[in-house]
């Protein structure tokens, strides 16, 4: 081995070159701005209602589990619909961000292979069609915030009785901006180190998708947090909901979006999540953002 | 300044089959002590000891057998991969024209393809908005612009590309061989505009197996021969020795004086 085999003299390896990747990608808004939205039309593209079908299956879903589990859990469809609606769109850009996010770089390979540009292109790409389905799922918001706006706005209400009352809708319904920005630059890293150990070890995706729908029922998605004691029992099975990091996902922009009581040990949990996450998906990016394009 | 370094590079492939790829050999593979879980997977060297320096205003032609290792090199030279040993550095604006078929989408129409192409080779949605006229007219696809790429001819697909890179003035030109394809009366007309490229432009590097082509563009020459470069030098040289004849003897004078105005430096 002469000297400048050494890994040393290798530049790619550096946490410099992993930064540079992800800050060029961003810089290209246009082309994943483009390709995100060419996705979108790709998927509906002979389809009569086209990308309005995302809304309509979402607002099938989420009536109907809304009608079927108020009743289940004995809760007012007023209070319960909304909340269960929102959750379910949330999740929906959640378990995209993951599920999907395995996906990157494999079903980018074509592209990966023939011309050269960042992979954190891919990434957001992933991440802004999935921020688009969202925007159209939001229309569901919309009109379920019309139908229910009187039961929202109620301050007190519940959403499962008996159980915490809420705060009610208000002014504090802008914290959902924020609170959706810190949901996808979490889509980033999730994209971007998943995509990664996806494209090495192609087990990974399976794994997900068999996990994922687990954490939707572990979730309080379909029911909520008050139901936990319901039945009496000791404290510790809050920490059912609280020991899941999905949940302070989901309440950090499901509760401003329906006035729910705000907390803000959420939005700690998040942050946490949100620095380890980048961490390691930046040590990812390092350590084998040149080896993708071998890998795919 | 355009500028191509590459010093003492080598690229091997892993080959996955479907059991070192999943996770279980790599968990599981740890009992019983340490087995790095790369040696146990098959590597093909497709590249070893790549050392090249290119700068502003040369023009290389890439010469070798099937499986010589050239597209791995312009996939190398276009920063798509990065040595896995040794360094790369890339300056300058690059458009790489590969296997045509498959960096581009299918399903979608000729004009998102030039969209989509554009945009990745750096340019702005506005700026390639504004050279779609230009591609159509060069590339006479007219009204099959709007129809999705599937229903292209190999010819068409190669026209399409070459004409958003010539289109968009790039500082490095990467050609691989496919752009053979298109007939007789159309590589003319392409060929006017990559020569004329080629002068403003800084760099190309074009692997071909058409001895015509390549004295057309290039005066200078890369032999590969199984991963490694074997010979490297002016272009009437290396096919020389590649062909074991000189390439051009049998050219008419026609050809040599037309060749003599474009592509002059063959006799260095």
């Amino acid at each position: 081995m002469t000297a400048a085999d050494t890994p040393l003299d290798n530049p790619s390896r550096t946490f410099g070159r992993a930064w540079e990747d992800i800050r060029n990608g961003f810089r290209q808004r246009d082309l994943w701005g483009h390709l995100g939205w060419q996705d979108i039309k790709q998927r509906y593209r002979r389809s009569v209602i086209g990308p309005l079908w995302i809304t309509l299956s979402m607002a099938v879903t989420a009536v109907g589990l809304g009608l079927l589990y108020s009743q289940l859990l004995g809760a007012p469809i007023g209070t319960f619909l909304p909340y269960l609606t929102v959750g379910f769109i949330v999740w929906q850009y959640i378990l995209g961000c993951v599920t999907e996010g395995t996906e990157t770089f494999i079903a980018n390979e074509g592209l990966i292979k023939h011309l050269p540009a960042p992979l954190s292109v891919y990434a957001l790409r992933t991440v802004w069609r999935l921020t688009l389905m969202m925007a159209h799922n939001l229309l569901v918001y919309a009109i379920i915030l019309v139908i229910f706006f009187g039961d929202l706005t109620t301050p007190g209400y519940m959403i499962s009785t008996p159980g915490q009352p809420q705060t009610g809708l208000d002014w504090t319904v802008v914290l959902a901006i924020p609170a959706f920005f810190v949901l996808a630059i979490n889509g980033v890293w999730v994209a971007l180190l998943f995509g990664v150990i996806s494209t090495r070890y192609r087990d990974i995706p399976q794994v997900i998708g068999a996990l994922i729908n687990l954490a939707f029922f572990g979730t309080p998605i379909v029911w909520t947090p008050d139901l936990l004691t319901r039945f009496g029992g000791g404290d510790w099975r809050h920490l059912i909901a609280e020991l899941n990091p999905f949940y302070h996902f989901i309440q950090i922009l499901r509760a401003p979006l329906i006035g729910n009581t705000q907390s803000w040990h959420h939005w700690a949990v998040v942050g946490v999540v949100t620095i380890v996450g980048w961490f390691l998906a930046l040590v990812a990016m390092r350590n084998y953002r040149a080896r993708v394009p071998y890998w795919v | 300044m355009v500028s191509i370094d590459v010093w003492n590079a080598s690229v091997d492939f892993p080959i996955f089959d479907a059991k070192s790829r999943s996770l279980k050999k790599a968990v599981l593979g740890k009992v019983g002590g340490t087995i790095g879980t790369d040696s146990k997977i098959p590597v093909i060297e497709a590249l070893k000891d790549i050392n090249l320096s290119l700068k502003d205003g040369d023009r290389v032609a890439l010469v070798g057998h099937n499986g010589a290792g050239k597209s791995t090199l312009l996939r190398l030279l276009s920063g798509i991969y990065e040595p896995v040993t040794g360094g790369s550095r890339i300056v300058g604006k690059i458009a790489p024209v590969f296997d045509l078929g498959v960096g581009m989408d299918p399903e979608i129409s000729g004009i998102e393809n030039i969209m989509i192409r554009g945009l990745f080779l750096g340019m702005s949605r506005k700026q390639m908005e504004s050279k779609i006229d230009d591609i159509a007219e060069f590339s006479e696809l007219g009204d099959f612009l709007q129809m999705p790429l599937r229903a292209y001819s190999t010819g068409m697909r190669v026209r399409l590309a070459l004409g958003i890179v010539t289109s968009i003035d790039p500082e490095i030109l990467i050609l691989d061989e496919g752009i053979g394809a298109v007939d007789a009366a159309f590589m003319d007309k392409a060929r006017d505009r990559l020569t004329d490229l080629v002068k403003r432009s800084g760099l190309l590097v074009f692997a071909s197996h058409s001895d015509d082509l390549l004295m057309e563009l290039c005066d200078s020459a890369i032999w590969m021969d199984g991963g490694r470069m074997k010979m490297q030098g002016s272009l009437r040289e290396v096919l020389t020795a590649y062909k074991g004849r000189d390439p051009y003897e049998n050219l008419s004078p026609e050809m040599l004086a037309r060749l003599g105005v474009t592509a002059g430096g063959d006799s260095r």
